[in-house]
């Protein structure tokens, strides 16, 4: 997948990714506040299929699914950071959206082109040519995300 | 081969007799606690997609704080969506109105040492406070819990923190937890907590609770503490069932540490942590004068009884002072009745203090109490990240019950042993 570079820095959190006030909202209403405290500019700006970087911690804080729900609906496809918050891993991964530990984040720069293979453990920041090598995302949770989460995954093994 | 607590505890509920850190399991639960936030609202559909029954409703325990009480038409909903589903499905240990769910928990005596335990929310890592293993998690994750009654884990490693020496005057398990925020940093991910040394066998129950609540700060998947025969007790007193060889759920004593940290605290002073972050934190001297609009005693970390009994310690005969306000929501209905029986509620009330219901509120700038723009709180709570409290250019200040009382009397942010330094002006605690 490709697409633009969002960067942001260290311990990004949910109160930053989803603002309390906004929790009782809708999803698609809550996602214009996403980062509203720190860029202002984010939720505006990102376009389908954008990638989310960010440094360590990210995603520390509340169990709100709407951190990763509200990246996911303003369209980005994958997250990758330096460390991840558990619960927000986790939650990443439930709702289908790909997350990388990649320690290399802080040699991407706002708006870079960028080309990531989950599967692969393939970065490519194709604006400075360089290319990196990952932790592909583990098997068993690669195959939630291929079957759309862990609703539409638990769907089949209830199903089997 | 040796094993820590936790270790043990994963080993049993994925039917093993060891596990190593790093590797993928899949556990039984032995409870599931969910909130109106993380609870039916989020599952309802789900099991009805799935065409799905909920579990095991004996080991599902459902406690409604987040939107309680209902301040718009949403939170409302909401509510009634949780008590209709209750209802309808049987979930029969469900607690409404009743306090923060992981204040909660232990007051009907759920939690128990050994059990592998998940919650939605990330305080759950409080009820490891009862030599369990209880982390925090998304509402997808629960539910599909509280349909399959498993979940995949990645056996974490374990960081002991060891505590000797006592606390010196006005110093509290929320001021080592700001030390330990600041020590540790909040990048333990995949890791857990565990607690122990002198100190910790000194402390009450609920002090306890304070270490293995803020265990979420930290970053850790729980925060854990061996049970004793004070954390038997507790369940005991609060309607549990346990035997005495619950006490066996220890670590091994050459149990394999990924890190062991000694922190001597006789010396540590009471701790306040600047805007916003937790670990931003040092002794309350860095930021005494600072001005301070509003006080905020409650969440689960800091509005059980005995955060109440620190608080009227400090306002006993003394008055809240004009220059600011301070908001008190007990973190539990069993908390303000016990309040109101031992005379803490009228020492609060005496002093100025604005009571709020029992829940989350605006810790998680939800329900009453939060923040307009420019505004700076000074609170007992376990987070001030930006816009946590409420509008994204407000402050928040986190310390414990003792300093944001002693706060509330000077008006800006004060050392709670020079507020008890001075004699107050009504010494019999009564003002006509």
């Amino acid at each position: 997948m490709t697409g633009r570079a969002w960067v942001y820095g260290d311990e990004i959190n949910t109160d930053l990714l989803a603002p309390g006030y906004c929790l009782r909202l809708p999803i698609e209403e809550l996602a214009p506040h996403c980062l509203e405290a720190l860029d202002p500019d984010f939720a505006g700006g990102v376009r389908q299929g954008d990638i989310f970087v960010a440094g360590d911690n990210l995603g520390l804080g509340s169990a709100r699914e709407h951190a990763p729900g509200a990246l996911l609906t303003l369209g980005i496809k994958v997250v990758l950071a330096k460390s991840f918050a558990r619960i927000f891993y986790r939650n990443a991964i439930n709702l289908g959206l790909p997350a990388l530990f990649f320690a290399h984040a802080h040699e991407i720069t706002m708006g870079d082109e960028m080309d990531v293979d989950p599967v692969a453990g393939m970065v490519r920041n194709v604006t400075t040519g360089k290319q990196y090598q990952v932790n592909s995302i583990p098997p068993h949770l690669m195959a939630i995300i291929e079957d759309g989460g862990l609703m539409a995954h638990l769907k089949k093994r209830l199903a089997s | 081969m040796a094993q820590t607590l936790v270790q043990k505890i994963i080993a049993r509920a994925s039917g093993q007799s060891h596990v190593a850190p790093g590797a993928m399991v899949s556990c039984k639960i032995d409870l599931v606690m969910a909130h109106d936030g993380s609870g039916p609202q989020r599952w309802a559909s789900q099991l009805k997609e799935l065409n799905a029954e909920v579990w095991d409703t004996s080991k599902i325990v459902l406690i409604t704080d987040h939107y309680v009480p209902p301040a718009d038409q949403e939170s409302a909903a909401i509510l009634k969506l949780t008590r209709d589903f209750a209802k309808a499905h049987g979930i029969y240990q469900f607690h409404d109105m009743q306090g923060i769910c992981h204040v909660v928990l232990p007051e009907y005596g759920y939690l128990k040492p050994g059990m592998f335990a998940c919650g939605g929310d990330s305080h759950s890592p409080t009820g490891g406070a009862f030599g369990c293993y209880m982390a925090g998690y998304g509402w997808t994750d629960i539910a599909a819990m509280v349909i399959t009654g498993d979940t995949w884990t990645i056996v974490p490693e374990t960081i002991r923190v060891n505590l000797s020496g006592g606390f010196a005057d006005c110093v509290a398990a929320k001021d080592v937890m700001l030390l330990l925020c600041r020590e540790l940093g909040m990048d333990n991910s995949f890791k857990v907590v565990e607690y122990g040394g002198g100190l910790v066998a000194d402390l009450s129950v609920q002090e306890r609770m304070v270490l293995t609540n803020m265990a979420a700060e930290l970053g850790c998947e729980t925060g854990i503490i061996e049970a004793d025969q004070k954390t038997l007790d507790h369940i005991r007193a609060h309607g549990g069932h346990v035997d005495d060889d619950a006490l066996e759920w220890r670590s091994d004593r050459d149990a394999p540490y990924e890190a062991v940290h000694d922190f001597h605290i006789s010396t540590l002073e009471p701790q306040v942590a600047a805007p916003h972050s937790p670990s931003n934190s040092g002794p309350v001297s860095a930021h005494v004068g600072q001005r301070i609009d509003q006080c905020y005693i409650g969440a689960c970390t800091g509005a059980k009884l005995e955060d109440l009994h620190m608080a009227a310690r400090i306002l006993k005969g003394r008055q809240v002072s004009p220059e600011t306000r301070l908001l008190v929501a007990p973190a539990s209905a069993l908390t303000t009745k016990h309040a109101v029986a031992d005379g803490t509620l009228q020492i609060l009330l005496e002093a100025g203090v604005v009571m709020l219901p029992t829940g989350c509120g605006a810790c998680a700038g939800l329900g009453a109490g939060v923040l307009a723009a420019g505004e700076v709180c000074m609170s007992s709570t376990n987070r001030n990240f930006k816009g946590r409290m409420g509008h994204k250019d407000s402050d928040v200040y986190l310390g414990s019950p003792y300093t944001v009382a002693a706060t509330a009397v000077a008006g800006r942010i004060a050392d709670p042993r020079e507020i008890l330094a001075d004699a107050p002006a009504h010494p019999q605690g009564a003002v006509s």
